[in-house]
C-alpha cells in the first residue's frame, strides 16, 4: 500500500475536491493545502472578511468523570477548579524534562465534563497519555465521529450572528451549544488567525450541509491549510513541531502566561505537572533561549531551520518558522535565540543559501491580534 | 526564427540562434503557488551547464532551476524583484527570468518540443 493510498480524509474531503483545492498529505491527512484563488488571497480574504477552515483532522477528545478535572490537573499547568463552563482555555501537555508534549486548546462543558483539541499529528500519542494518566474511574474518548470547522475574520460574528443570534453574547474564548442550519453545534469563540472567530465542533454527517450554509455568505471564502500557517505566523502563535516541542520549554517559547497563576511558585497548586519544577525555576532564572520575531528588509523568505548570526559572526540561533507575509508585504520569521539577542531592535544575519541577510528582531505579532 | 523547448523541471528555453531566455512554465508556477521572491544571477555571470542558477521562493517552498548550458547571463528580468508574481500571471512572457548567450549553436537533442512536454506534464 501506498502512503497515498492510506491517507484518511475528512467528511469534507468531497467538497474541497469539488472546490477546486489543491490537496495534499498532512498529519496522514489528505488535506487543501489552497484552493483557486491562491495562498495570498486566501490569507487576505480571512483577514478582510471571513475564512472557512476545515480542522477536522484535529483531535477532539472528550474526558468525564468525578475525578477528570484533578487528573488533568496533574498532566497540565492549567487551573481548571477555576474554568467555568463553557468557558475554554489554551495549555500545554508538559514531559518531565519540561519541554512541551502538545499545545491544546482545554473547554469545560459540564462540571464534570471536559473536551480537549489536540494536534493531528499527536492525536493518537496524545490519546494513550491520556489514558496513561486518567484514572480508570473516568471516561476518555476521541470524538470521532465529530468535524471541526473554524470561521475566522472580522465579518465571521455577522455570519455565524445570522445563523444562531445568541452568539452575539459570546466572548473570547467562551463556548456554547447552538443550532446551525438546523444541525446541533458545540461553537467557541476562538481561533489560530489572531482574528475574531469561532470553531464549530459538530457531527460528521452534517458537516458538508453546515459548510456549504457558511460558504453561501458572501463574506464566507474556503481557506487552506497554506494561509492557516501564514495567518497564525503574522499572529506570532506557535506550531508544534516548529515552536513547541519535546525539548523546547514553555519558558523558552514566552508561554509563561499559560502556566496557571495557581500553578506557579507560591501558587496554591504550585507546580504539580511534568516537569513543573524545571519549569518553575526556568521561570525565576532564566532560559538559555528566547522566542523572538524577525523581521527582514527583503521579501526572501527565512524558513525553518535557517541558521542566524549576530554581525560579529557569532551564533545567535536557528529559525522555527518563516515565511512571506501578505499584510507586511515582507518577509517575517520566528526564531530561537541567546536571551541577550531577544530585545527588538537586535540586527541579525540570517544565512540562507550562503547568503548573508539582514534580520531584525521584532515584538510579536507581527499582526495585531482581534479578539473580541 | 525562434523555437522554444522544455527540460524535465518545468522550464522553457526560447532558443533564438546563440541566445536563450529562460522561464518557468505554467504547470510549474502553478504547482509552486503564489511565487513571493525570485533570486536571478547577476547579467554578466558565467553560468556552467547543471548549475542551480536561480531561486524561486512560493509561499509554499523554496525551488532552484539549473541551465543545462555553459553561458553568459546577458540580462535578467528587473520587473521580477519587485513583482514576482509577475511569473505566476504570465509565465510564458512577462514573466521570463534571465537570457543567457551561448559560445556557440546549443544541442537540443535533451529537450522536449511543445508536443513532447505535454505528454511529460500529463504523467506528473
Amino acid at each position: 500500500m501506498t502512503s497515498a493510498e492510506a491517507l484518511l480524509v475528512t467528511p469534507l474531503h468531497k467538497l474541497h475536491v469539488e472546490l477546486g483545492a489543491k490537496m495534499v498529505p498532512f498529519a496522514g491527512y489528505d488535506m487543501p493545502v489552497q484552493y483557486a484563488s491562491g495562498i495570498i488571497q486566501e490569507h487576505l480574504h480571512t483577514r478582510q472578511q471571513a475564512g472557512l477552515f476545515d480542522v477536522s483532522h484535529m483531535g477532539q477528545i472528550r474526558v468525564t468523570g468525578a475525578t477528570a478535572e484533578a487528573c488533568l490537573e496533574r498532566l497540565m499547568p492549567v487551573d481548571l477548579a477555576a474554568l467555568p463552563v463553557n468557558q475554554q482555555c489554551y495549555t500545554l501537555l508538559t514531559n518531565d524534562a519540561g519541554g512541551v508534549r502538545d499545545d491544546l486548546m482545554i473547554c469545560r462543558r459540564g462540571e464534570e465534563d471536559f473536551v480537549l483539541v489536540v494536534n493531528a499529528a499527536n492525536k493518537a500519542a496524545d490519546l494513550a497519555y491520556l489514558k496513561s494518566g486518567i484514572s480508570e474511574d473516568n471516561q476518555l474518548g476521541l470524538l470521532d465521529q465529530q468535524a471541526l470547522l473554524a470561521l475566522q475574520g472580522p465579518a465571521s460574528i455577522d455570519v455565524m450572528a445570522e445563523l444562531a443570534p445568541q452568539l452575539l453574547a459570546l466572548k473570547f474564548m467562551q463556548a456554547a451549544n447552538c443550532e446551525l442550519a438546523g444541525v446541533h453545534c458545540f461553537v467557541t469563540r476562538s481561533g489560530y488567525t489572531g482574528e475574531d472567530g469561532f470553531e464549530i465542533s459538530l457531527p460528521a454527517s452534517s458537516a458538508e450541509k453546515v459548510a456549504r450554509t457558511l460558504l453561501a455568505f458572501d463574506q464566507v471564502a474556503a481557506i487552506g491549510l497554506g494561509a492557516r500557517d501564514s495567518l497564525r505566523l503574522e499572529a506570532g502563535l506557535c506550531l508544534y513541531g516548529h515552536e513547541l516541542n519535546e525539548q523546547i520549554s514553555p519558558v523558552e517559547a514566552g508561554l509563561n502566561w499559560v502556566i496557571a497563576k495557581s500553578r506557579r511558585q507560591g501558587g496554591e497548586k504550585e507546580a504539580g505537572f511534568p516537569g513543573g519544577e524545571l519549569v518553575l525555576q526556568q521561570i525565576k532564572a532564566g532560559v538559555s533561549r528566547k522566542r523572538v520575531g524577525l523581521r527582514s528588509p527583503e521579501r526572501a523568505p527565512i524558513r525553518m531551520g535557517t541558521r542566524m548570526q549576530t554581525e560579529q559572526g557569532r551564533e545567535a540561533g536557528e529559525v522555527s518558522s518563516g515565511g512571506y507575509s501578505p499584510v507586511t508585504k515582507g518577509a517575517i520569521a520566528m526564531a530561537y535565540v541567546s536571551p541577550e539577542l531577544a530585545h527588538s531592535g537586535t540586527q541579525l544575519m540570517a544565512l540562507v543559501r550562503g547568503k548573508q541577510r539582514p534580520v531584525e528582531v521584532v515584538e510579536l505579532p507581527f499582526v495585531s491580534h482581534r479578539y473580541i | 526564427m525562434s523555437e522554444r523547448r522544455y527540460t524535465e523541471q518545468h522550464e522553457w528555453l526560447e532558443v533564438d540562434g546563440t541566445l536563450i531566455t529562460v522561464g518557468v512554465t505554467d504547470f510549474a508556477q502553478n504547482q509552486l503557488g503564489d511565487i513571493v521572491f525570485v533570486e536571478l544571477p547577476e547579467v554578466g555571470a558565467e553560468l556552467s551547464a547543471g548549475d542551480e542558477a536561480i531561486v524561486i521562493e512560493s509561499v509554499k517552498a523554496a525551488g532552484e532551476i539549473g541551465f543545462p548550458f555553459d553561458g553568459v547571463v546577458e540580462s535578467v528580468n528587473e520587473l521580477l524583484s519587485d513583482a514576482p508574481e509577475t511569473i505566476n500571471a504570465d509565465p510564458l512572457g512577462k514573466g521570463w527570468m534571465v537570457k543567457v548567450r551561448l559560445e556557440g549553436m546549443p544541442d537540443l537533442g535533451d529537450l522536449m518540443d511543445e508536443d513532447g512536454y505535454k505528454v511529460f506534464v500529463l504523467a506528473c
